[in-house]
């Protein structure tokens, strides 16, 4: 862990150059959704007959937290982990100190957990001016969002240590990750979508994020239900380390 | 010598790459305090057998032992004591040069206080002093190269690794990395170094093993091998055509060996000024030339092809 810990500081320093436009973004992104969904589209959505139960800002606001997540560790683990790779060869020279392939892998995936963390503290602080948090249990919506990025930064790092070349990268983000985003329950209740495209929703890791940090926010999530999502993010990121630490090694050791 | 007081030990040591051998079963010992160099063309193993030395490559065959380690046991222990100059730089751009050092002592788990003093002093040595909070980017080729050694002096390593470490280099920045490199080795700091330069070679090397598809063809001290494999002076006649096929017995006993080359011909003699108006008459080049012999004769010599092309 000391190992990884190390490798991760390399990340941290590299990040402190563009800290600023990054948390700029961070705090812009989510004013700028939440009032443009919730005042502008929620206006539209909130008239007559009130199915989602609650007004629209508080429904797409835990999606939106979690898609996050998911896009942030997505962007992190791409283009970032190939260039380590091929281009600036950060993993090389990591490689040539005592860290093992272990602990470069480890220490990037922490990296991509804190850069999701920062972004879902101030997301939330950002939900709880809208007012859209109506439990306390809402704070475990942040560790939630952590787990949904590390469900998606392990196997996509491994995707991104194994592809050869960078349009696998463009292919992925575009035919895997905004479908992701646009169906998995973010915007609407996967309920709505029709049988058969429905069960895809519901094995995406998405879905399974965004309707935990729902029910989180809203104040009604159950144990079981909870335990269920929780089990199947943890499955995503814990095969995804797997296979990651292989294609890293493949790459790596040669 | 014996395995103990050999810094690295190999024997037979070997690496494929599914049906290529690019290391063929070499042996050689580097001793404390050394500059041991492997010259050899593209191609001939020399990053394979360096990326093995420095533990991130697996063992294919035969026996290596770093510093004393098998580093299929040892790799993270041994890597803790190596420096790295790796043949394709891997700074990092987007830091300032003093970071680029500290992040990497970071690496060795060097405590950041120490290490920000340990930084500028191996930036002054490097001549980096004042590019020290520039970032690395915008850094000439020759200072990149200077920063990779900086960065790989930082655990202070008991073996310093450099796969080329001029490659690409204008002649004065190489000059400036020698000038470095000499002044490790006063140190007394080992240096293993590969290279395809036979100037490098010679200025650098106590010692060297001359290595071409993944073999070894000799082993020597730069005079040594020369000495021993080739004459003294050199007579090279060069054509503007094709050079034509002379026999080393046109010259009665005067030339031990004749390379014919593309575009020229290379006469091997002790007397250089004596052969060299016969030999300009009997073959009528375009110019005439009496040097003295290089590795890149005796490169010639082992393989029949240049060092460099
Ligand atoms: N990872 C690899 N996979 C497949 N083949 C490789 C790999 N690395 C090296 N080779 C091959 O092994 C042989 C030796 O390569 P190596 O890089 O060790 O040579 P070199 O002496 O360092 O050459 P250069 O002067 O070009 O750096 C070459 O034919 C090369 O193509
Ligand atoms: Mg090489």
């Amino acid at each position: 862990m000391d190992g990884a810990l190390r490798a991760y500081e390399h990340w941290v320093t590299s990040y402190r150059r563009l800290w600023r436009a990054s948390i700029v973004s961070s705090v812009l992104n989510p004013v700028l959704y939440l009032t443009a969904l919730g005042v502008g589209l929620g206006k539209l959505v909130n008239h007559g007959p009130h199915p989602l139960g609650v007004s629209y800002v508080a429904f797409v606001a835990p999606g939106v937290l979690a898609a996050t997540g998911m896009q942030i560790a997505t962007n992190e683990s791409s283009f970032p982990v190939m260039a380590a790779l091929r281009w600036t060869r950060t993993y090389y020279a990591m490689l040539a100190s005592p860290l093992r392939v272990r602990d470069i892998l480890i220490g990037h995936q922490l990296y991509f957990a804190s850069r999701v963390a920062v972004a879902a503290t101030i997301y939330l602080a950002a939900l709880a001016a809208f007012g859209t948090l109506h439990s306390g249990y809402a704070i475990f919506a942040l560790p939630v969002t952590v787990l949904v990025g590390a469900a998606f930064s392990a196997p996509v790092a491994a995707f991104s240590a194994w592809a050869p070349k960078d349009a696998y990268l463009s292919a992925l983000l575009r035919f895997g990750i905004v479908p992701m985003f646009l169906f998995s329950g973010t915007f609407f209740p996967v309920t709505r979508l029709p049988p058969g495209v429905r069960e895809i929703a519901y094995a995406t890791p998405l879905w399974h994020g965004v309707d935990l940090a729902r029910h989180l926010t809203l104040g009604t999530a159950t144990w079981g239900m909870s335990l269920v999502h929780v089990a199947y993010l943890v499955a995503f990121a814990g095969a995804g380390l797997v296979i990651a630490e292989r294609s890293y090694r493949k790459r790596l050791v040669l | 010598m014996s395995t103990n007081d050999a810094l690295i030990h190999a024997r037979g040591l070997t690496k494929r790459f599914g049906g290529l051998t690019a290391v063929d079963g070499i042996d050689f010992d580097v001793s404390k305090g050394e500059a041991f160099g492997f010259l050899g063309p593209n191609g001939a193993g020399k990053s394979s057998t360096m990326r093995m030395i420095g533990c991130v490559s697996p063992v294919g065959g035969g026996t290596l032992r770093v510093l004393g380690l098998d580093p299929a046991a040892d790799g993270p222990a041994i890597r803790g004591r190596l420096g790295v100059v790796p043949q394709l730089d891997n700074l990092d751009n987007e830091l300032t040069v003093r970071e680029n050092v500290i992040i990497y002592g970071r690496y060795f788990g060097l405590a950041r206080r120490d290490l920000r003093q340990r930084a500028d002093e191996l930036l002054e040595f490097v001549q980096l002093s004042e590019r020290a909070n520039d970032p690395v980017e915008p850094l000439s080729g020759g200072m990149k190269r200077r920063l990779t050694i900086a960065r790989s002096l930082v655990n202070d390593p008991d073996v310093l690794l450099l796969d080329e470490p001029t490659t690409g280099l204008d002649p004065q920045a190489r000059h400036v990395v020698w000038d470095r490199l000499f002044r490790l080795k006063q140190q007394g700091v080992t240096l293993v170094l590969t290279t395809h330069y036979m100037d490098e070679a010679e200025q650098l090397c106590d010692r060297l093993v001359v290595m071409d598809h993944g073999k070894i063809a000799e082993e020597g001290s730069p005079a040594g091998l020369i000495q021993r494999l080739s004459t003294r002076e050199v007579v090279e006649l060069r054509f503007p055509g094709d050079a034509p096929v002379v026999e080393s017995s046109a010259f009665n006993g005067r030339v031990a060996r004749v390379e014919v080359l593309p575009d020229r011909v290379l006469l091997y003699t002790d007397d250089g000024d004596a052969l060299a108006p016969i030999a300009h008459e009997l073959l009528g080049a375009q110019s005439v030339l009496v040097r003295r012999s290089t590795l890149e004769d005796v490169f010639l010599r082992l393989t029949g092809r240049t060092l460099v092309d």
